[in-house]
């Protein structure tokens, strides 16, 4: 049992960290949602050239060969600084995909363009009806030859608009709550009859919803079993929603940091607000929620090593709950504490605020995740 | 980052449950699993056992009696002893005057009070609390006064735990009336059974006979009954106190706690099935089980802390543990009361129920509701915790 991070856990966090203090304060952020896409190709350089793109891919695909523990420092980084540049997208998800599911052409096609940042990719998995459930899927994919046909829409993919290559889940047989017949399909993004439709998100990320109409793919376009995709897509959303726990409490750490910092500063009656007892206690109260969400977070990171999925996914499902619970309680008290500065766009308390409302609804939020622990018999059995 | 237990740990985990398994009386773990209160006897016997092993004082240094363990093997034994469950060592001996004596006290009272604490042939009760003093127990008014070779000893202390059991007590004295309050309390032991010493009942609203008051009129001590230096009081209480709080999670009691939840809920039938397939119960369930595994993570985290920087000053991240683990097991104790329902209302006054089989079981449930409303209020109320975070962790 040990929750230290090693020599090169270290460095790798002291690495981002560093990275994130010098180029991505507040109003760099402001600057870089400004550029084309909504995100900066500059920084995403740097975080290439750190090696951080390439950390969880194998040594034999050029990456680092880093595990979920990595993961977990780079994303609790990103959550502090709020980073909008699409990592989970391109290296959480579509890495994922392709770690767990590809070929070794799939591997050698496109590993390479996100360890170098040259490439991007987006998740195209929501449907208008299917909410939470990642196996509720009309979108289909019917065999053509020797390759497939995807016909569907798919709604806020994230990092759509820029992504260069989509990640498709559409159906190959069975109907729409099957659990068997679901692909996992390569996309160009320009493919021809891809539609796309690019809208900025709540918390300053970008998004598309897009149509798939008769688009042409390739027999090499599937990943893994295109007739029993889920436990990939499955394993895939473990991962992201582990990445995203951790982003949550970087977010959170951070949200936490600068309310503490303001009411010490803040004066009112001739006194700093935060010798008042009532907020000093509010204040405890989040400390506490962070630091059960930190350690679910954790859990959440060790969990990837576990062997058997359903123990896997019900770890993972806690710390979502966990993580949702405190980030709503976190989320909400800093802006109370803030006062009305906290209700201003101007003040960067508001897009923690913001981003971690939006993870929360992301894979799945706090009471979709709680019935699937207590529908999978409980966390203690 | 690793969670697993390395394999001599494991070992060492099927070791301690083998033990339990074949030493813990059956009649005392029944008791405990269903809330009632034990005697003095079944107690005593079983702290005897534990002692008889070696595992009576496990955190005491070696040469007075402990075991030498890691603090993660500590962490693993009281887990499986709350969880088992099995009744912990009595903290007032074991975890609270013993380490103070054998940190501060001198080489007669180390010889003379250590053995027969271990042994349980001394049991020990806090004199700390008073009527007047509950979270700021500085104000304490109690009064020792030199007289030669004697202190003689008057006032009043409260919530005093078992103290109807006690042969011992050690206790905060005001010696001197000029000084800050915190600089003038001395830590004093003596005799129960002492002239001027008397006991009386606190009833609680669960109807049992945990706390008393306890007066002291005149009462002679002698005066090398004083531990470590007179009016450094404060400093030996602050340093048990901060031993109280570790353990204080209590993972392993709401564990247990849980699993009997599920039991009972699978057998206990409401609209015409068991309750633990009405999804809104289950879910409350599930929403605790989920809390607790985060307390248990936070609780490792602080005790792998602890075994690499060495336990030094009390970690004020125990705060969190006192908060959410006094929260969770309330939480445990409402939702048996959501089980039983209209059940609940029997009320088993001279507590021998039993006889009649329906109530064998849910007659404790009521009052073990009512009893653990405590846990939010006593070793630092969890509005006392959440100041020590805001000055201790956030600087407020």
């Amino acid at each position: 049992m040990d929750f230290d991070l090693s020599e090169e856990q270290r460095l790798l966090k002291e690495s981002i960290d560093g990275l994130l203090t010098d180029a991505y304060d507040f109003d760099a952020r402001k600057k870089y949602m400004k550029e084309k896409g909504g995100w900066s190709k500059a920084l995403w350089g740097k975080l290439a050239e750190q090696g951080l793109l390439g950390l969880p891919f194998a040594e034999t695909d050029g990456g680092f060969g880093a595990g979920a523990v990595e993961t977990m420092i780079v994303m609790e980084a990103l959550g502090k600084a709020l980073v909008v540049e699409p990592y989970l997208a391109t290296v959480v998800v579509a890495g994922g995909f392709l770690r767990h599911g590809g070929s070794a052409e799939q591997k050698a096609k496109y590993i390479p363009g996100i360890i170098d940042g040259s490439k991007t990719f987006g998740f195209a998995q929501l449907e208008k009806n299917s909410r939470y459930d990642l196996f509720d899927v009309v979108t289909t994919a019917k065999k053509k030859g020797s390759g497939w046909v995807i016909d569907g829409e798919k709604f806020v993919v994230l990092n759509g608009e820029n992504a260069d290559t989509l990640i498709v889940t559409a159906r190959t047989k069975g109907g729409q709550r099957d659990k068997a017949g679901i692909g996992v399909f390569l996309v160009p993004a320009d493919a021809k009859g891809v539609t796309k439709k690019g809208y900025p998100t709540q918390d300053g990320l970008h998004a598309a919803d897009i149509t798939f109409t008769n688009v042409e793919v390739g027999a090499d376009a599937a990943i893994g079993d295109p007739e029993n995709g889920l436990p990939l897509i499955e394993r895939v959303a473990d991962e992201a929603r582990t990445a995203l726990c951790a982003e949550a409490v970087g977010a959170m750490d951070e949200s936490l940091k600068e309310t503490v910092e303001y009411i010490k500063t803040r004066k009112q009656f001739g006194v700093a607000i935060g010798s008042f007892q009532s907020l000093q206690h509010r204040a405890a109260d989040m400390f506490v929620a962070l630091e059960q969400a930190r350690s679910m977070s954790m859990f959440a990171t060790m969990a990837s090593d576990f062997s058997d999925a359903k123990e896997r996914s019900s770890a993972v499902a806690a710390a979502k709950v966990q993580v949702g619970k405190s980030l709503k309680f976190v989320g909400q008290q800093s802006i109370q504490l803030h006062g009305g500065i906290g209700m201003t766009m101007e003040a960067k308390i508001g897009h923690y605020f913001k981003r971690l409302t939006m993870i929360e609804n992301t894979l799945g939020d706090t009471d979709y995740h709680l019935r699937r622990v207590s529908e999978g018999g409980g966390l203690l059995a | 980052m690793d969670l697993a237990f390395t394999k001599e740990e494991i070992a060492f985990r099927e070791e301690v449950r083998e033990f339990f398994k074949n030493n813990v009386p059956p009649e005392t773990r029944r008791k405990l699993q269903e809330g009632r209160h034990l005697s003095k006897d079944e107690m005593v016997t079983w702290w005897r056992i534990l002692n008889k092993k070696g595992w009576g004082v496990t955190h005491w240094p070696k040469e007075y009696g402990g075991t030498g363990w890691s603090t993660v093997q500590h962490y693993i034994f009281n887990e499986e002893l709350q969880s088992y469950p099995a009744p912990q060592p009595l903290a007032f001996g074991v975890s609270m005057v013993g380490p103070v004596i054998y940190t501060f006290g001198n080489e007669k009272q180390k010889k003379e009070y250590l053995p027969r604490i271990a042994s349980v042939d001394d049991w020990w009760c806090q004199g700390f609390s008073e009527p007047g003093s509950g979270s700021d127990l500085a104000s304490l008014k109690t009064k020792a006064e030199r007289r030669g070779d004697k202190w003689i000893i008057n006032g009043q202390k409260t919530w005093t735990t078992l103290a109807q059991h006690a042969d011992m007590i050690f206790c905060l004295c005001r010696t001197d009336n000029n000084a800050k309050k915190q600089m003038g309390i001395s830590f004093i032991v003596f005799s129960m059974k002492s002239k001027g010493v008397t006991v009386r009942p606190i009833q609680t609203i669960d109807g049992g006979h945990e706390v008393n008051e306890v007066f002291f009129d005149d009462v002679e001590v002698p005066y090398e009954n004083l531990i470590g230096e007179e009016n450094k009081g404060w400093d030996y209480a602050k340093f048990l106190l901060g031993n109280e709080r570790t353990g204080i999670a209590r993972v392993g009691v709401s564990k247990e706690r849980l699993r009997r939840i599920r039991a009972l809920a699978s057998k206990v039938e409401s609209g015409g099935r068991p309750v633990i397939e009405d999804p809104a119960f289950r879910e409350k369930l599930t929403a605790c089980e989920i809390e607790l595994k985060a307390l248990e993570l936070t609780q490792l985290r602080v005790v792998a802390d602890e075994g690499k920087h060495g336990k030094g000053k009390p970690n004020p991240a125990s705060s969190v543990l006192k908060i959410k683990g006094s929260e969770i097991q309330q939480t445990t104790t409402e939702l048996l009361m959501e089980i039983i329902g209209p059940f609940a209302a029997p009320y088993d006054e001279h507590g021998d129920a039993g006889s009649n089989e329906s109530m064998d079981w849910t007659a404790q449930i009521a009052p073990s509701y009512f009893n653990n409303r405590k846990v939010s209020i006593y070793g630092g109320s969890n509005e006392i915790q959440r100041n020590i975070i805001s000055k201790a962790v956030l600087g407020l």
